[in-house]
């Protein structure tokens, strides 16, 4: 269970992190597409056994590559090359779990995680990628922010955007490699972009989107983990149910974007109140 | 001095523009005008290397541009931008200084002074600390004009910076294209307006996928450069 934590702590921090940049960049379906993508890099560790995170994180580069290369060399949309290549990468995933003879791979847990099956070793892989995330983006913050916000701008300026997005795509497979144990990559775009855009929903700036994310992300995966221990629960589930809930309540009750915190609902609450008190 | 040569670019086996080639003075106001679809965006991205070029060379001061961007100040159309971005104003104007500031560094002293300065000449001071999603467009449109002037160029591209914008807001980047064309920078600049505000340039392009017309005033607003330029009679 203590390792379970520590993980745990770490994924909500690199996630909130990473899913700050991602949603900014309207690439929120692009965790998804990693994450399932991951699949034929697993199976082709495994077979030459290697370290699985290798071969999941290589597949995962491979397929955001493709879905930019589709997108700028066609007038297809983003959207649809992105349906394709993660469809055709989880088949091309299954495909090579049969020929490899590599079933004794545990699929499930791979799917929707397992956090008792989590190792001291998870925990250091996760540290070890969260200390690196953390340090690569307060080095070249400014330069991610004016990228993220004005891509366009940012290339006029000289800035190797390629660079800073290939950079980005990196980020967001270690993400999900670090996750695939704890949550699953079926689930793993929750942990990605929930804490981040509940963030969204209550700051100002980029970092506090990063900081409150950070602070959502952490309690979610620990309440979730104790949620699914306790209830004997699968992990991955309990813990993306915390994040949703926690995204609700701030959709709902955000000070400055709550759906119920508007003038006219706080109006009709005073009324409500008021004629309450009359009786 | 700004040089553009047999610039081209293919978009999707179809030429956006071809064949442009022009001069721009340090000092000189241009304004770019052509209807929708000319390829005016299209002339200033293939400039800047923002596009791959099929063909065509530009260069500054003899020198290729693209080796010179941090020379650039760029403002894309404001419907580019993604406004609900979590961002304050001065934020946004200072990453007009990250190009001077250079990798692994905080902006200086120098470069906070600079953003102060251009929030102040815009009339966006008391606005420093605003979200950009608060902003009416106008005065999103004075944030870019100070990221502009913050940037400290000597070559300025502006995209349609007059579309759905109050009156003092287009006084404003008026006077700050005076500004700018004293301290001998160049600027280039996309309009739609044939009307009034045209005596504001010093030279001007005529676009409609190439280049129709380009030099003085009166000499390029010649009822036949118009009808090539738009396929019909405009008054001016």
């Amino acid at each position: 269970m203590r390792q379970a934590i520590a993980i745990g702590f770490f994924l909500g921090i690199l996630s909130a992190i990473v899913g700050s940049y991602l949603i900014l960049q309207q690439m929120g379906m692009m965790g998804g597409v990693i994450a399932h993508a991951v699949l034929p890099g697993i199976s082709i560790a495994f077979f030459l056994e290697i370290n699985l995170a290798i071969g999941a994180f290589i597949a995962g580069i491979l397929s955001a590559l493709l879905v930019m290369g589709i997108e700028t060399r066609s007038q297809i949309k983003v959207d649809s090359a992105m349906a394709l290549t993660l469809s055709s990468f989880l088949a091309l995933g299954i495909i090579l779990i049969n020929l490899l003879k590599t079933n004794q791979i545990d699929l499930s847990s791979i799917l929707f995680g397992d956090i008792l099956g989590v190792t001291a070793k998870d925990v250091w892989q996760t540290a070890i990628i969260t200390i690196f995330i953390v340090v690569v983006t307060k080095l070249f913050y400014k330069e991610l922010e004016f990228y993220t916000f004005d891509p366009i701008g940012a290339k006029a300026c000289g800035l190797p955007v390629k660079l800073l997005y290939f950079g980005l795509i990196c980020a967001i497979t270690l993400t999900i490699v670090a996750s695939m144990q704890t949550v699953g990559v079926l689930l793993v775009m929750s942990l990605l972009v929930g804490p981040a855009i509940t963030a969204y929903l209550l700051i100002k700036e980029l970092y506090q989107m990063m900081i409150v994310g950070a602070i959502i992300g952490i309690f979610s995966s620990i309440s979730g983990m104790y949620i699914s221990y306790y209830c004997d629960l699968p992990s991955g589930a309990a813990i993306v149910m915390t994040i949703f809930s926690c995204f609700m309540l701030a959709f709902l009750f955000s000070p400055s974007q709550g759906i119920l915190n508007t003038p006219q609902n706080r109006h009709r609450l005073s009324v409500i109140i008021k004629s309450l008190y009359r009786r | 001095m700004l040089e553009v040569c047999d610039l081209a670019v293919n978009y999707r086996n179809r030429w956006a523009i071809d064949g442009i080639s022009f001069r721009l003075q340090p000092g000189h106001i241009a304004g770019l005008f052509g209807p929708n679809g000319a390829g005016k965006s299209t002339l200033i991205k293939g400039i800047l290397g923002l596009v791959p070029i099929a063909k065509g060379a530009v260069s500054y001061d003899s020198q290729p541009l693209k080796r010179q961007l941090k020379k650039v100040a760029y403002v894309p159309q404001r419907n580019k931008i993604d406004w609900d971005y979590p961002v304050t104003v001065e934020k946004v104007v200072m990453m007009g200084r990250i190009p001077a500031t250079g990798w692994f560094k905080q902006p200086s002293r120098n470069s906070r002074e600079i953003v102060e300065r251009a929030l102040s000449r815009v009339g966006m001071t008391q606005f420093r600390q605003h979200q950009i999603r608060d902003l009416s467009g106008g005065q999103q449109q004075r944030v870019f004009l100070a990221r502009a002037i913050a940037q400290e160029a000597d070559l300025f591209f502006f995209d349609e910076p007059f579309n759905n914008i109050d009156y003092r807001t287009e006084e404003i980047i008026f006077e700050v294209f005076q500004e700018l064309k004293q301290q001998q920078k160049t600027l280039l600049v996309i309009s739609h307006d044939l009307g009034k505000t045209i005596a504001n340039y010093d030279q001007l392009l005529l676009l409609n996928q190439r280049l129709i017309a380009v030099g003085e005033r009166k000499r390029v607003l010649t009822n036949q450069n118009i009808q090539q330029t738009y396929g019909k009679l405009v008054s001016c």
